[in-house]
């Protein structure tokens, strides 16, 4: 099966944090690692978006998924067939912000008698949504650790997140979202068979990726309680370029902080550039008024069909004999 | 017909089997009935096509060039660098599956490779293997693929499987349509002559002789003719179209089935019903006498070869501006390729309805008007005489066209005309009509019988909506706005849902249309007896 392929990658790549920075590494998983990741991160990020950008639009083709703008008694549908470039905007960010398409989906049964019914399935969406909100979270959360003193929307956030001051430290509501949420999309995607079925290694990689440093995390806050402090002055140190190798943080830190290095790498070379790709998607950024504007194609080539003069001079007779007019007599 | 009964049809298990996806064997002998016959060697002759031949799928050769590998690598490399799309497409898919049961081939089949994500993964394993680096060096893993022959033979079997519907693109999250990833991958094909000849006869007629049918100047004449003969005997009106003159206001261009076969000669004898109650300055042309675009269904340079001589005509006839018969892939092509491919039009006027002094602003740029936005204009100006209950025969209900529907969004404008025109209109189920319609199961050149029981598959979602709307309301006729559909519909019905019909929209108007100088009607523009008429009736 595909999913043991990630759980030995991201099996070994635990077991090298660990190894590694038992063995003498700290310095190269504290510090070369994450600026390493970090670099891959941006400069293959941005490679990969000037690569899509360095192609162009040779025709504006959205998808429009409601009534367009014609007559002006007729409502249209602004932002799921939007006609201006404001109404595009809004719905790219619609899709980005709420997940507009997934939304929509819905999960088609065949019935006795080949009688096919349709019923609203949010539950992907769902998922999906609490799996990235949740992450977002989890990561601004992480700015504490970066930031002396810690910006106020990182605390408010914090504070928020923690509400529930269930646990010593609390637990946070988004770790706990983030867990299940993944493991939901794990399950279908390892339970449904028609998503097994076209699952790939580079499918199950990122979620498993995911719940690793999830639960290393986890560890690291509720059970094998880290340094933090000396989290924090690595953390610190690290964007201010004066890095320092903490003591006494244990293999474990180096496992969580290998994995999200890891993560940040494979990012730019794996489907995850999806975070990317949704704002270049021709069929949702681009406005549904082609016949209001030209969009000029900068490759158009110079093809020319069969003229009328040639269909006249090829079917001179028949025209004759059909009484129609002709441009040559 | 197929042999098989509905009730083998619809034993469809969506459980994949064993194989794993990536091994590409086809027995193409045992899948007969869904596939297309290959394209003739004389019409890939006539159009300049690489590699004409005579070839069959059920070939264990299928005598293609000797460095077709090098071919399709470099045409996939040429369209990396000029398509976006194909390169966001190829990179940002999840296999989230959200798509993968929203396709009709897949819901009618089962076949796994009919989902969408898979479908799109046959070209992006190849895509992978030659162009990223994980590909090249992990293979199999990473999900590539070398291309060998057996992965290009799936190639033609699954692109020319789908019918370019958009239905999936509606659903994705990152909006990936697999039309755009179908009409590239059919591009390469073509590259080392890989095509079926409903498509490649269609296009190679419509170059030469101006349609797809493939009818001449004389044989155009003779058939509007016909129908004109065919209007004064329901109507007792005669209406005089013209053809190819010069200094007509506008230029109207229809789909060729719509002047060549049964339904669509009654929505082209509606077409010209209305003009002549308007007393419209118009003309047809036996030159741009297509207003479908097979190269759509073939490559992006055939789109613009076939499409050429829409404009070039117009500047010819030196027309004000177009309007538009009604057609779903002709209204993808004029509504988002035309103006890009073959303008600007700015030797025409921006569309004003000489009816109502209306400005068509969508317009302003493409200069062509559909008919259904035309007429729509007119309901809600008053402009029309309309008898609802010319229609009270029939029990409508309305298939929105792909094309149309999630190409362009023209949703309400033909539901304006229909409920001007009928009493009776009901709607299919909501996820099945709009943006969410299913196709025909026949479009994009799919729609020929020897692929008949891949089409009644693909057709099933969409015939289900009719048998619901017809045991519930009793509807008797599916009006679209498409002549693909109109053809392929018919057959789907037939076989799921005998009771009901297939029509066009202006087919119904002009059953309602109440002309100046008309004979009483006693039949609908069909020659059947209108309700409370079926004694009178000369049938």
């Amino acid at each position: 099966m595909r999913v043991i392929w990630s759980l030995v990658l991201v099996g070994a790549l635990a077991a090298i944090a660990f190894a590694g920075s038992r063995a003498g590494g700290e310095a190269v998983f504290a510090v070369a690692v994450p600026y390493l990741a970090l670099a891959t991160f941006l400069v293959g990020l941005s490679a990969r978006v000037i690569g899509w950008a360095r192609s162009p639009v040779p025709f504006r083709i959205p998808t429009s998924c409601g009534q367009q703008r014609s007559l002006p008694w007729i409502r249209s549908s602004r932002l799921d067939n939007p006609s201006t470039g404001l109404g595009a905007a809004g719905r790219v960010l619609l899709e980005a912000l709420a997940f507009r398409s997934l939304f929509r989906n819905t999960r088609a049964e065949l019935r006795e008698g080949g009688r096919l019914s349709y019923a609203a399935d949010k539950w992907l969406w769902a998922a999906a949504l609490a799996f990235h909100y949740s992450f977002l979270t989890i990561l601004l959360r992480h700015l504490r650790f970066f930031a002396e003193p810690v910006p106020g929307f990182v605390a408010l956030l914090q504070g928020l997140d923690g509400c529930f001051r269930v646990g010593v430290p609390t637990f946070y509501v988004s770790s706990v979202l983030l867990v299940v949420a993944a493991g939901f999309l794990l399950g279908r995607r390892l339970l449904d068979p028609k998503l097994r079925y076209l699952s790939l290694p580079a499918d199950y990689v990122p979620l498993v990726l995911l719940l690793a440093i999830a639960a290393s995390g986890l560890l690291l806050r509720h059970v094998y309680k880290t340094d933090l402090l000396a989290v924090k002055d690595l953390a610190v140190g690290l964007v201010t370029f004066r890095p320092v190798v903490p003591e006494g943080v244990g293999g474990l830190f180096y496992v969580h902080i290998f994995l999200v290095s890891s993560l940040f790498a494979y990012l730019p070379f794996s489907k995850l550039v999806h975070a990317a790709g949704i704002f270049l998607s021709p069929t949702r950024n681009l406005a549904n008024d082609n016949r209001r504007r030209r969009h000029v194609n900068p490759w158009n080539p110079p093809i020319v069909g069969h003229t009328y003069a040639e269909w006249e001079a090829d079917f001179h007779d028949k025209l004759v004999a059909a009484g129609l007019p002709l441009d040559k007599e | 017909m197929t042999e098989k009964t509905q009730q083998e049809l619809v034993q469809i298990d969506y459980a994949p089997p064993a194989r794993d996806w990536m091994d590409p064997r086809i027995d193409f002998v045992a899948r007969r009935g869904s596939w297309s016959y290959p394209g003739a060697a004389k019409n890939l002759r006539y159009l300049g096509f690489p590699n004409p031949r005579d070839w069959s799928p059920e070939d264990a050769d299928w005598k293609l060039p000797p460095n077709w590998q090098q071919i399709i690598h470099d045409g996939l490399a040429e369209r990396l660098g000029k398509y976006r799309s194909l390169k966001v497409f190829l990179d940002t898919c999840v296999r989230c599956g959200a798509c993968a049961d929203k396709c009709h081939f897949f819901l009618g089949s089962g076949d796994p490779k009919n989902m969408p994500v898979l479908r799109a993964e046959l070209l992006r394993s190849v895509y992978r293997k030659d162009f990223t680096t994980a590909g090249r060096i992990l293979g199999s893993i990473a999900g590539a693929r070398e291309l060998t022959p057996e992965v290009l033979k799936e190639w033609f079997y699954y692109f020319f499987q789908c019918t370019e519907c958009r239905r999936c693109s509606v659903f994705c999250p990152y909006g990936i349509d697999t039309a755009e990833i179908t009409m590239i991958a059919r591009e390469l094909l073509n590259l080392v002559g890989l095509n079926i000849n409903w498509v490649i006869e269609p296009v190679a007629n419509c170059d030469r002789t101006g349609n797809h049918l493939g009818i001449q100047p004389h044989t155009f004449k003779d058939n509007v003719d016909f129908l004109v003969d065919e209007l004064a005997d329901v109507t007792g009106v005669r209406v005089e179209p013209s053809i190819n003159r010069k200094g007509a206001e506008l230029l109207f261009v229809v789909p060729s089935a719509d002047y060549f076969a049964d339904p669509g000669i009654y929505t082209f004898m509606g077409y010209l019903l209305l003009f002549h109650y308007l007393g419209l300055d118009y003309t047809l042309s036996a030159y741009a006498s297509e207003g479908g675009n097979f190269g759509l269904f073939t490559s992006h340079d055939t789109i613009k070869r076939l499409n050429y001589k829409i404009y070039h005509e117009a500047r010819r006839l030196k027309v004000k501006w177009l309007l538009g018969g009604e057609c779903g892939h002709m209204w993808r092509v004029m509504h988002q390729y035309m103006d890009t491919m073959n303008g600007p039009a700015d030797f025409l006027e921006a569309p004003v309805s000489p009816v109502t002094g209306t400005r068509f602003e969508h317009a302003a740029s493409t200069k062509m008007v559909h008919i259904c936005e035309f007429t729509a204009d007119l309901i809600r100006n008053g402009k029309l005489k309309l008898d609802k209950t010319r229609n009270d025969h029939r029990r409508v209900t309305f298939h929105d066209s792909c094309n149309p529907a999630r190409a362009m969004g023209i949703l309400e404008e033909p539901r304006i005309v229909l409920n001007a025109a009928c009493n009776h209109v009901f709607e299919m189920p909501e996820n099945t009509i709009r943006e969410q319609t299913f196709c025909c199961g026949g479009g994009a050149g799919l729609g020929n019988d020897e692929n008949l029981e891949m089409r009644l598959r693909g057709g099933l979602p969409r015939a289900n909506a009719v048998r619901w709307v017809h045991e519930k309301h009793g509807v008797n006729l599916m009006a679209c706005i498409c002549a693909i559909d109109r053809a392929t519909l018919t057959a789907l019905v037939e076989y799921w849902v005998p009771e009901v019909g297939i029509s066009g929209v202006h087919e119904l108007l002009g059953n309602a249309l109440v002309m100046p100088g008309e004979k009483p009607r006693t039949t609908d523009l069909r020659g059947l007896p209108l309700a409370g008429m079926e004694g009178v009736a000369d049938v």
